[in-house]
């Protein structure tokens, strides 16, 4: 039972919650379960709340007798990223300097869950302040991958990615700022989408870079990701950048897209995300990838979009420009970590004292780099030009999009690297976001689907799609049988892989059912 | 402290050099709410009640521009003659202090949202001298902070410091003239006036409280010398603090002798942050900063610009009130005053509490005269300015009211002003309470004149003979009995009467 519990698709756990064939306590219950038996393995959660999710998922099961109508996840637990404020639960952002700070309020996305009687099982593990590509910047210790203990999980919210692949939820949040949904969704063989910029309120996400954060949803399969996509996105009043329009029909693309069939769906694919520096196992499924979306008739050709070359170095301008400004909050004065506050020490001594105590080398790093590249005299040479290159980025989706419904391209150019292997090398771990920074930087939303295993090493490869603004229906599936256009894409992929075991690790792996792989060690 | 020796004769300081000045005046917008967030904008109150996560810089929280003070900041850019952006944007000011919460200020930078305007000024004589407005633009107020057991209270030597974040991210405007040179040795007295008419002015635009004793209008002098030899402009210093009009052009003119002291004796002025010291009239420096301070601004990403239509600020254009100059100008050719007479009315603060007596039903004459002879004499000899004076323009317009309708005679009218200025109440209340009203009663009065005709027999048989002039000494015998409270000109009818 609990095997079937952890292993359903939030689609399903909803359907029988609410048909009353099993309770929420019981799912929720089983999650947890699952939580305490494996996270001393995977460490995905900073902070289980047992009572809090229980109280979710007694009210979600009162409901469903009382004959109320309910939301379509509510009764479904999900993993929320640590960098997301909940009222009264501990939100740290994987950093030493929010250690111990309750927050009195729930972010937009937080309230939203919670209307939607969603059931929040706690807060997972990230690179600290969601700076990294690995979680292994999170100053709680790295999160491991569940398909090999010894890989990343991506990041920086790995933690996140890990719990849908552990089985620890089948629903979760993250954030992704220059891929952080993305290529921890690649590197864990799970579906992780971005929307597009200001489509969910950013108001209670702990900012990193304010230009380029936006929240999205996390899942298994595309369908569920697309059902919690409907309930965190739409227009907030309390986030300037959010947008006043229609949340993009994301549910009824991803139900429409199940038909499979993409005739006429024009597809481009990114020649500048390929060559060297990407693993030959990654290339190679995303071949065959690109040979299947031919079957189904898509119509393929390569596209150019020369100006992405300069993204990363646009991206580590601007996001550390923006989070040097973003982080002088954290200062001792108001919450969080106080140090050397004897009555002997001045204000600026013990704010320093706190900074150099609290914030971990990256975040370190970066916040010098921001600051340096603000300064007066420097500012038109890095963040000056960082903006335009931004703008060219912008030109080159839309002239792509004139003649494409979607981009592709990897995700990432490699599969999980080792826990450890590019921690003295920031410049190789920055290129784990090459293929996803450029999505970031326009604006525009753009999907990871698990597209299968590398045949090097068996770990999952992630195939990305991008879209125009407030396309993000796109990515799902068309809405219009005329015209269908990534009509069952992003399902087909998915459901494609579980039919062979993906993403659950356990039957792709020979292992008896519910035995996740990694967690007992690779085969 | 700077000795007096440090000081140079002020007609020597205009002799060899022209003053140049700057002012950059910040005013607290009185919208209801604070301008990113929802909390109460209020003067007061208890620290830290009115606060939010959004104004404490909690993370995760974000702002959201305050509309209504969009459409203050346009109004008083309008009302300074300025340009309105089309489009403008915010931007952030690094740079930490413990009371500003997120450690950068959300302010305009290169994108001020009105610019290029001009306010005319008006001198103790008359003379009216153009001020050049460079801008004026939008930004957010920082928390306080209380420095104890200091002995100057500033944070060189406090034990700790206490933060009130109540004041953090109330609206802002900030308005910075252009240079302003060729005032000469009327520079201080051009500072005061500028200062003063944008205070007039905010206040007809209903903006803000304009209260510069409780910060809501904050005024920053910047002052350089220019020598006369040479034409050359100098390092100029700001000085903050600066709390009164009469502090502005004092901390003006105290800059302009430290600094040719300064330059006389062969030293250059450092380029600084000076602070006014109310009670000994000087500037002493800020705490010296090691390094430039840099404040990286950049774009605030959080906010989306603002781009207010032309249809908007051609509304807002129609929103403006009559402004004080305009309203200065109709007064008179109503009135028919001189320019002396208007002149000496603005000098003395008392055009608008004069305009504001006959909105409420006086005369513009009787308003007037009450105005600059007894309550002007009541606010000198209580040393203070005359709008502060504890009666408002209505109650002075129910004092002629009532000595109009006779229930008040001249006298007896201040006393009841007196009434009123001790905080006894409303003039009614003082008449109720002092038992003032004048005797109407034919009765009484009747019975008093024929008591002073019996006491003065002679002088009762003079006026029998025709002599009528001798009725002053009756009616002064029964105002005495009365104790002033009978109406004179009655009494001597009465008087009159008797003896016919």
């Amino acid at each position: 039972m609990t095997n079937d519990l952890i292993h359903a698709t939030a689609a399903e756990l909803a359907a029988k919650i609410h048909s009353g064939e099993i309770s929420s306590v019981e799912v929720t219950q089983a999650h947890l379960d699952r939580i305490a038996e494996t996270d001393g393995k995977v460490n995905a959660f900073l902070h289980v709340d047992t009572e809090g999710a229980l109280a979710q998922a007694r009210k979600v099961d009162e409901d469903v007798k009382a004959g109320k109508v309910v939301s379509p996840l509510a009764g479904v637990p999900l993993a929320l990223k640590d960098v997301m404020t909940t009222e009264g639960v501990p939100t740290t952002v994987g950093s030493k300097i929010l250690e111990g700070w309750l927050p009195p309020y729930d972010a937009t996305v937080t309230r939203k869950l919670k209307e939607a009687g969603v059931v929040i099982l706690g807060k997972t593990n990230m690179d600290e302040f969601a700076m990294g590509s690995s979680t292994e910047n999170s100053a709680y210790g790295p999160t491991h991958n569940p398909w090999d203990l010894e890989r990343i999980p991506g990041g920086s919210g790995g933690g996140s990615s890990a719990a849908l692949a552990a089985h620890q939820a089948p629903l979760a949040i993250g954030t992704d700022t220059g891929g952080s949904i993305r290529q921890p969704g690649a590197v864990t063989g799970t579906v992780g989408v971005k929307p597009t910029y200001g489509g969910v309120s950013r108001y209670g996400l702990v900012a990193f870079s304010s230009s380029l954060d936006q929240a999205g949803p996390c899942a298994r399969t595309v369908l569920d990701a697309a059902l919690l996509h409907e309930i965190i996105a739409g227009y907030d009043e309390m986030d300037s950048t959010s947008i006043n329009a229609p949340v993009p029909p994301v549910v009824a693309a991803a139900r429409e897209g199940q038909n499979g069939d993409l005739s006429g769906l024009r597809v481009g694919v990114v020649t500048q995300f390929s060559g060297e520096g990407y693993q030959q196992g990654v290339l190679r499924s995303f071949e065959a990838a690109v040979s299947q979306l031919k079957e189904l008739g898509a119509e393929i050709a390569d596209v150019s979009c020369p100006s992405f070359d300069y993204a990363l170095p646009a991206y580590y301008l601007i996001a550390p420009s923006e989070c040097s400004s973003n982080l002088a909050r954290f200062d001792a004065m108001r919450y969080g970590l106080r140090v050397g506050d004897d009555g002997t020490r001045s204000t600026e001594e013990v704010m320093s004292l706190t900074r150099e105590a609290g914030f971990g080398p990256e975040v370190k790093r970066r916040i010098m780099i921001g600051t340096y590249a603000l300064s007066s005299g420097y500012y038109d040479a890095y963040y000056g030009s960082a903006q335009k290159v931004r703008t060219l980025i912008t030109q080159d989706f839309a002239k792509a999009f004139e003649n494409f419904d979607v981009l592709i391209s990897p995700t990432t150019p490699t599969t999980a690297f080792k826990i450890g292997e590019r921690a003295n090398d920031p410049m190789a771990m920055y290129k784990a976001d090459l293929c996803t920074i450029p999505a970031n930087l326009a604006g525009t939303p753009a999907m990871s689907v698990p597209s299968g295993l590398s045949d090097e090493d068996g770990m999952p490869v992630g195939l990305q799609i991008m879209a125009p603004a407030l396309q993000d229906h796109r990515m799902y599936a068309s809405p219009r049988r005329t015209r269908p256009r990534v009509a069952g894409l992003g399902v087909r992929r998915c459901e494609h892989q579980e039919g062979q075991g993906l993403p659950r690790p356990r039957r792709r792996r020979g292992g008896s059912r519910g035995r996740v792989l990694g967690l007992q060690g690779r085969p | 402290m700077t000795s007096l020796a440090e000081l140079m004769d002020y007609d020597e300081v205009i002799e060899k050099y022209d003053p140049v000045l700057g002012l950059e005046v910040h005013v607290e917008l009185h919208t209801n709410t604070k301008m990113f967030c929802g909390c109460a904008n209020e003067f007061g109150g208890e620290p830290n009640t009115n606060t939010c996560p959004t104004c404490l810089g909690l993370p995760g929280s974000l702002p959201v521009v305050n509309g209504k003070a969009v459409e203050s900041a346009i109004r008083i850019g309008l009302a300074l003659n300025c340009e309105i952006a089309e489009w403008c944007r915010f931007a952030r000011k690094n740079y930490f202090y413990p009371d500003m919460p997120k450690n950068f200020q959300t302010s305009q930078y290169d994108e001020p949202i009105a610019f290029n305007g001009w306010l005319d000024v008006t001198l103790d004589d008359g003379e009216i001298i153009r001020v050049e407005i460079e801008r004026a633009h939008m930004e957010e107020d920082t928390g306080k902070s209380l420095h104890v057991g200091g002995a100057t209270g500033r944070i060189h030597g406090a034990e700790h410091s206490l933060l009130d974040y109540n004041r953090a991210g109330v609206p802002l405007i900030e308005i910075v003239t252009k240079m302003i040179p060729g005032t000469g040795k009327r520079a201080p007295e051009v500072a005061r006036a500028y200062v003063t008419a944008l205070r007039d002015l905010l206040k007809a635009l209903d903006v803000s409280d304009v209260r510069m004793d409780q910060g809501s209008l904050r005024c920053d002098a910047n002052v350089s010398l220019s020598p006369k030899t040479t034409g050359a402009l100098g390092t100029r210093t700001e000085t903050k603090n600066v709390n009164s009009l009469r502090s502005v052009e004092r901390a003006v003119r105290f800059e302009m002798t430290r600094q040719a002291a300064v330059l006389e004796s062969g030293g250059s002025v450092t380029q600084e942050t000076r602070h006014f010291d109310e009670s000994s009239g000087s500037t002493s420096p800020g705490r010296k900063k090691e390094t430039a301070e840099d404040y990286r601004y950049f774009p605030e990403p959080d906010l989306v610009p603002i781009a207010p239509s032309r249809e908007w600020v051609e509304e807002l254009r129609g929103t403006l009130p009559e402004l004080p100059w305009e309203r200065r100008a109709r007064i008179q050719k109503e009135w028919n005053l001189t320019d002396e007479v208007l002149r000496d009315l603005v000098n003395a603060n008392a055009l608008d509490l004069i305009i504001a007596t006959v909105e409420a039903g006086a005369k513009p004459d009787e308003a007037r005269s009450w105005w600059v002879s007894y309550l002007a004499q009541q606010a000198n000899s209580k040393g203070v300015e005359l709008p502060d004076l504890a009666i408002t323009p209505a109650q002075v317009a129910r004092v002629i009211e009532l000595v109009n309708s006779g229930t008040l005679t001249n006298k007896l009218a201040r006393e009841v002003v007196n009434g009123v200025l001790e905080g006894e109440g409303s003039a009614d209340d003082v008449i109720e309470k002092r038992g003032l009203k004048v005797v109407s009663d034919d009765s009484a009065l009747e019975k008093a004149v024929d008591e002073a005709l019996a006491a003065q027999p002679d002088v009762a048989q003079k006026i029998r003979d025709g002599k009528v002039q001798a009725a002053g000494a009756i009616v002064g015998a029964v105002m005495k009995a009365t104790k002033g409270q009978a109406d004179a000109a009655r009494v001597r009818e009465i008087v009159l009467a008797r003896c016919s």
